[in-house]
């Protein structure tokens, strides 16, 4: 009886064990490949739930089957136009193909050091091969710096302002423009990338779902440089708004003396038009008047003068001969 | 192990000495020799008791579980996604059968982004807050440097899709977010990233949003905050010369409105008080020679009717009234030829001074 017992007991014990074994579990975000003796040798499982396998013989290595990230190496990259800058790009990816995964990459660490492998020389490629700007923006939408930049051209043109500098203005509005002007852009640098990683990353039953930059900045000696060019550029914006107002303030000023220079001389010539009619109207009353006999109005006036001119202070004298004083000598 | 027991025994004397002693003490815990005694009595038929309520209180606990109003349990059977369950006490089989992960679904998640989190990143660790002003710092489509920081809020809106879908969600949403803000920036200029935050901030959501669907993240955008936008600390001089600038500008343009507006008026008012003037003259002199008209009229008309006496009347009467007047008369006889040596001439002033050369030269 207890010799029975204690197999029986080991057998249970076995068989639970031995099932316990053979049945797997897979996850919703996993993918199963299993293994006799190290060899692949059915469909890999990607449905999740409850499976079986030959216990001891068949071996399962889970992979994930869900969206992974990948996080790059941020390194000094020089774009096209010599300035040196960091990338920091991460991509997200998937095992399509777990068995092909299994054989080659293996694990899941592994499977990341490859992917270093192969996107940090693609991004490295496409950004050498850019101009900075065109790994910065993404669309060539305008954006106000034209705007404020070609005033400030504009301004300086206008001053010598001729026929010529219409043309070298437009000129220099182009350059100006194209300095900030993209034919690609961020998303296509991408799509770049992702062209030149992919075929690479087959063979590992990796797909690739996107790459992305996170982070662009400029090296610490760049950015120095950088620093210095955008205070000189907000200077010249400063001095041109300054120069702005200045030019504004005597516009109105000028405005002001031609103004008052137009009232006043106004006036003056509204006051002499009046005051010549007036002129003209009291000459014309005279001349009718006195018109009538000239001899008696001379008569007239010069008495009334006398009587204006001679006062106390004046030294008379006057000869017998005259009107006046002929009755003096006597009567003749 | 051994001496936690003999701890337990040391105290467990300690105890019952008291107890002899008298001492009112605490009541002792039951003898565990006693108790082992009574197992081994029982031995097989309470062995199996004991196993058995163990068997439950261990499945049991894994059989109930509660869900919180803000969350849901996301129930997988052998791993499989098997049902979604609603707050309140929920059932499943057993651990091992059956697994629950709780999300919480109405919670709204942050994220930060760049040096406003500073102080609170810099208390954990050093390296995590230098890392954080780097994600702030972006280069703008003019190739300028910009400090953007900002906040994302986010809601699991999908939680199977959070689940299984994504590994490490929350290190792609912030790899998702730099990227999407990034863009946004890197087509604006300077000027644009430091003065338009609210049509940025509404871009880079859509954008993230966008990606975050694509991605199968089961993540809702709630909102993107921008923080301050500035310019790195070298350069913020300069950009705030640049407003000094506009209002220096400005100020410059009110000063000469100011003077216009202080002139002009004044000048038009002038202006008129010269015309009214002119006006006031021209009255003056027309009426005056219209009064000098009237009176000459008068007595010319008078002098026609009789011509020599109304001269001679009319000299005689100026003479009389003019001579009065004069203070110093000299009357001289035609027949006197040399009369000016005698002439007193010292007081004599004005109109005599013409007759001084004529003395001198005598």
């Amino acid at each position: 009886m207890k010799k029975y017992q204690g197999i029986s007991i080991g057998l249970v014990v076995l068989a639970a064990f031995v099932a316990f074994n053979s049945a797997y579990i897979v996850d919703e975000t996993d993918q199963v490949v299993i293994t006799q003796f190290g060899e692949v040798i059915r469909e890999p499982v990607t449905t999740p739930g409850l499976n079986f396998r030959i216990p001891f013989i068949q071996k399962s290595n889970y992979f994930p089957k869900n969206l992974q990230g990948w996080d790059g190496d941020p390194g000094q990259i020089p774009t096209k136009d010599k300035t040196y800058i960091w990338v920091d790009a991460f991509a997200r990816w998937r095992i399509v193909d777990p068995v092909k995964y299994f054989q080659t990459v293996g694990n899941l660490v592994s499977g990341l050091s490859r992917l270093d492998d192969i996107i940090d020389p693609a991004v490295r490629n496409l950004i050498t091969s850019y101009r900075l700007v065109e790994s910065v923006r993404n669309s060539d939408r305008p954006m106000d710096t034209y705007k404020l930049l070609e005033q400030v051209s504009l301004g300086d043109m206008a001053s010598t302002g001729d026929a010529v500098s219409a043309d070298m203005d437009e000129d220099i509005k182009k350059e100006r423009r194209s300095k900030y002007r993209i034919n690609v852009g961020r998303s296509k640098i991408t799509q770049k990338i992702m062209a030149q990683a992919q075929p690479k990353v087959d063979k590992f039953g990796i797909e690739l779902v996107d790459i992305k930059i996170k982070r662009i900045n400029y090296v610490a000696d760049v950015r120095k440089a950088v620093y210095g060019r955008m205070v000189a550029e907000r200077s010249q914006i400063a001095e041109k708004f300054r120069s702005e107002g200045r030019g504004e303030a005597s516009n109105i000023r000028g405005d002001k003396e031609k103004e008052l220079q137009g009232i006043e001389s106004l006036a003056y010539k509204t006051a002499e038009e009046i005051r010549g009619r007036a002129d003209a109207e009291a000459t014309a009353i005279y001349a009718r008047a006195y018109g009538v006999d000239p001899e008696f109005y001379s008569f007239f006036k010069t008495l009334d003068i006398y009587k204006n001119t001679l006062d106390k202070e004046t030294t008379l004298v006057l000869s017998t001969d005259s009107e006046f004083m002929r009755f003096l000598k006597g009567i003749k | 192990m051994n001496w936690d027991w003999d701890k337990l025994r040391e105290k467990q004397e300690q105890y019952e000495k008291k107890r002899s002693t008298g001492g009112g003490g605490m009541p002792g815990p039951p003898n565990l020799d006693e108790l082992l005694k009574k197992l081994k009595n029982f031995r097989l038929p309470g062995g199996i008791l004991v196993l058995v309520v163990l068997f439950f209180v261990f499945f049991g606990s894994s059989i109930f579980f509660t869900v919180d109003v803000d969350e849901v349990g996301v129930v997988q059977r052998f791993g499989r996604y098997d049902r979604l369950t609603q707050p309140g006490l929920n059932f499943k089989f057993p651990a091992s059968i059956e697994k629950v992960t709780k999300v919480k679904i109405k919670r709204v998640y942050k994220e930060e982004f760049g040096a406003q989190s500073l102080e609170d990143y810099s208390k954990r660790t050093f390296t995590r807050a230098s890392a954080d002003v780097d994600a702030a710092l972006m280069l703008t489509g003019d190739l300028n440097v910009a400090i953007v920081p900002w906040i994302v809020q986010y809601r699991i809106a999908d939680p199977y899709n959070y689940l299984f879908k994504v590994k490490n969600v929350t290190k792609i949403l912030r790899d998702l977010a730099e990227s999407s803000m990034r863009t946004v920036v890197g087509d604006r200029s300077i000027n644009e990233v430091i003065s338009k935050r609210e049509e940025i901030a509404v871009e880079a959501r859509q954008r993230l949003q966008e990606e975050l669907r694509q991605a199968d993240t089961g993540i809702h955008v709630v909102t993107i905050e921008m923080k301050k936008t500035n310019v790195p600390e070298p350069v913020q001089h300069s950009f705030n010369a640049v407003n000094e600038a506009i209002q220096e500008k400005e100020q410059l343009i009110y000063k000469a409105r100011e003077d216009y507006n202080k002139a002009v008026p004044a000048a038009r008012g002038e202006a008129r008080r010269v015309v009214k003037d002119a006006e006031g003259y021209a009255l003056k002199r027309v009426n005056r020679a219209r009064g000098d008209v009237a009176r000459f009229s008068d007595i010319y008309n008078e002098y026609v009717k009789a011509e020599d006496v109304t001269r001679r009347r009319l000299y005689l009467e100026a003479m009389s009234e003019v001579l009065p007047g004069i203070e110093k008369k000299f009357v001289i006889d035609s027949d006197q030829k040399n009369l000016l040596p005698f002439l007193n001439m010292g007081g004599g002033t004005g109109s005599l001074s013409a007759l001084k050369g004529q003395g001198a030269e005598k």
